[in-house]
């Protein structure tokens, strides 16, 4: 599905030059839901940014389906942090989601139809009419979440999507993504800084170094599903997850003895790192 | 009665207040120089107001004075508009034509558009062309410059996002980057609004042979300090009322943004 090989980033040139990724590599099998951590300043956005074809590395690639990504591709779609400055104010909630139909739908009734249904999806079945500022924070984002399910897209790019809303409504918001991906073919990268929803999100979880950002690990989730905020966060899995997890998150003082993926990782549970290779 | 009732009716409590005070004062002192509230109004109601009801009661000196003089404080804010609402979105959305034209910008705003008028007494035909080249002239910069402020200050995820579900050049200038810089260009409007009255005036009074100010040259020449008063009040309410139809229209148009800033 998605294929990531040696990816940097640099931004500036000369010695101001910071780079912000060094040499990712990565791969995603369909219908994977795969979280990405790291320490703040890692990249994490940058790669996200990168795959979605809004910024053009400086070396490496980016295949998608079997197609090089050189600007935005089809069949993609971002629901970003700031939920509440990517939409657009002067546009009722209906107009928001339906925007990003134009260039798939024709006609204006059926981008409506498709849009309620997709507002119906996120559990905003009445919102269509109303505005951002008659929303809260959870349904503003539940709002671009829906934007993005809209034009039923392959891949679907969260950039810290929970980022700024509660801890209750971020627990509903990480239940509904789950939902979504259960019910759709639909392969899922959600970049977060949140340990425990890396592990509660994901069948995978990359966790890359300080920046210059590199993959430090890449650890299987072997939860069961369906997956709840009670029953699997007290599973004693869960935990020795989130704490391997946050280990690696932490300790930016191994980073020089750190290549592309860690050790100490694969050490701790049979295959780790070099795994998604097979994946595909 | 609801607290902004009260409000409301203190308000104009300070209005009829104040007309009252003038009122009294004035009469008492008989002062040809200010004449009291009441002569003033009488005489604007025998003079504007009292016409047929086929004309909407104006008589034909406002159809001859009145209109004219708003028919070109529209053509003037028409001109403006149109050249500076496309300018400034192009612009503000190249910031490095900005800066280059920026010296030349500051510039050109900084000329007392009064000191044009002679320009363009040479350069139009002295009445209503060089009138509405005078307002149009003076106005432009404030719905300029707020303009590219607004088009520069565009939020880049918006544009970002617009960029991510693959809207075309032509769609993220509609529907981002023209309605996110509205606020911006509604703001240089109402300054343009309130310049374009004293502009109508003055280009008034130095040519022209119908109008408002000219009506007020003529009041001044022929010490008829009522009429001047009244050309005055006039110009008030007319200031007022205008600035009402704005607020209205920003409602409508800028409903999203008022309401946003709310919380």
């Amino acid at each position: 599905m998605l294929e990531i090989t040696d990816l940097t980033k640099s931004y500036g040139r000369g010695p101001a030059a910071h780079t912000a990724i060094a040499g990712v590599n990565l791969s995603v099998a369909q219908g994977e839901l795969v979280s990405i951590v790291g320490p703040s300043g890692c990249g994490k956005s940058t790669l996200l940014r990168c795959i979605a074809g809004l910024v053009h590395p400086t070396s490496g690639r980016v295949m998608l389906r079997g197609v090089p990504v050189d600007d935005v591709p089809d069949g993609l779609a971002v629901v970003l942090q700031d939920y509440g400055r990517s939409l657009y104010p002067w546009l009722s909630v209906r107009d928001n989601v339906a925007m990003p139909l134009r260039r798939t739908t024709r006609g204006r009734a059926p981008r409506r139809k498709a849009a309620d249904a997709a507002l119906a999806a996120v559990g905003l079945p009445d919102a269509g009419d109303k505005y951002q500022w008659q929303l809260s924070g959870g349904m503003q984002q539940r709002v671009a979440i829906a934007r993005a399910l809209a034009c039923e897209p392959l891949l679907l790019l969260m950039d810290e999507p929970f980022g700024s809303v509660d801890a209750q409504t971020r627990e509903d918001l990480e239940d509904l993504v789950l939902g979504i991906r259960r019910e759709r073919d639909i392969t899922i990268l959600v970049v977060t800084h949140d340990i425990d929803e890396s592990v509660y999100l994901g069948d995978r979880v990359i966790v890359l170094t300080a920046g210059p950002g590199r993959v430090r690990a890449d650890l299987p989730v072997n939860l069961p599903a369906p997956r709840g905020q009670i029953e699997t966060k007290e599973l004693a899995e869960f935990v020795r997850l989130r704490t391997e997890v946050s280990r690696l998150v932490r300790s930016r003082d191994e980073r020089e003895g750190v290549g592309q993926t860690t050790t100490a990782a694969a050490d701790a549970h049979g295959p780790g790192p070099e795994v998604p290779a097979s994946r595909q | 009665m609801s607290w902004t009732r009260i409000r409301w009716a203190t308000r104009w409590a300070v209005l009829v207040a104040g007309v009252a005070g003038w009122q009294l004062w004035a009469s008492r002192a008989g002062s040809s120089f200010f004449p009291p509230p009441s002569k003033i109004v009488a005489r604007m109601y025998h003079l504007w107001f009292s016409g047929p009801v086929a004309h909407v009661f104006l008589t034909s000196d406002a159809i001859g004075n009145i209109l004219p003089s708003l028919g070109r404080i529209f053509a003037g804010l028409a001109i403006a508009t149109a050249i500076g609402v496309p300018l400034g979105i192009a612009l503000g959305r190249s910031p490095a034509v900005t800066a280059y034209l920026n010296p030349l910008l500051q510039f050109a705003r900084a000329l007392p558009v009064v000191t044009m008028a002679p320009v363009f007494i040479v350069l139009f035909k002295i009445g209503t062309q060089m009138e509405v080249a005078t307002i149009a002239f003076g106005t432009v910069w404030p719905i300029l410059l707020n303009t590219i402020d607004g088009a520069a200050s565009v939020d880049p995820v918006q544009l970002e996002t617009a960029r991510a579900f693959r809207l075309s050049r032509w769609e993220r200038l509609v529907m981002v980057i023209v309605p996110a810089s509205l606020p911006k260009a509604f703001a240089g409007f109402r300054l343009s609004l309130s310049l374009s009255l004293i502009l109508m005036v003055f280009a008034e009074l130095v040519g022209s042979s119908d109008g408002i100010g000219y009506e007020m040259g003529n009041a001044t020449n022929s010490f008829d300090t009522t009429l001047l008063w009244s050309t005055i009040v006039l110009l008030g309410i007319l200031g007022y009322l205008l600035n009402g139809l704005l607020s209205g229209a920003e409602r409508r148009v800028l409903g999203w943004h008022s309401a946003n800033r709310r919380d």
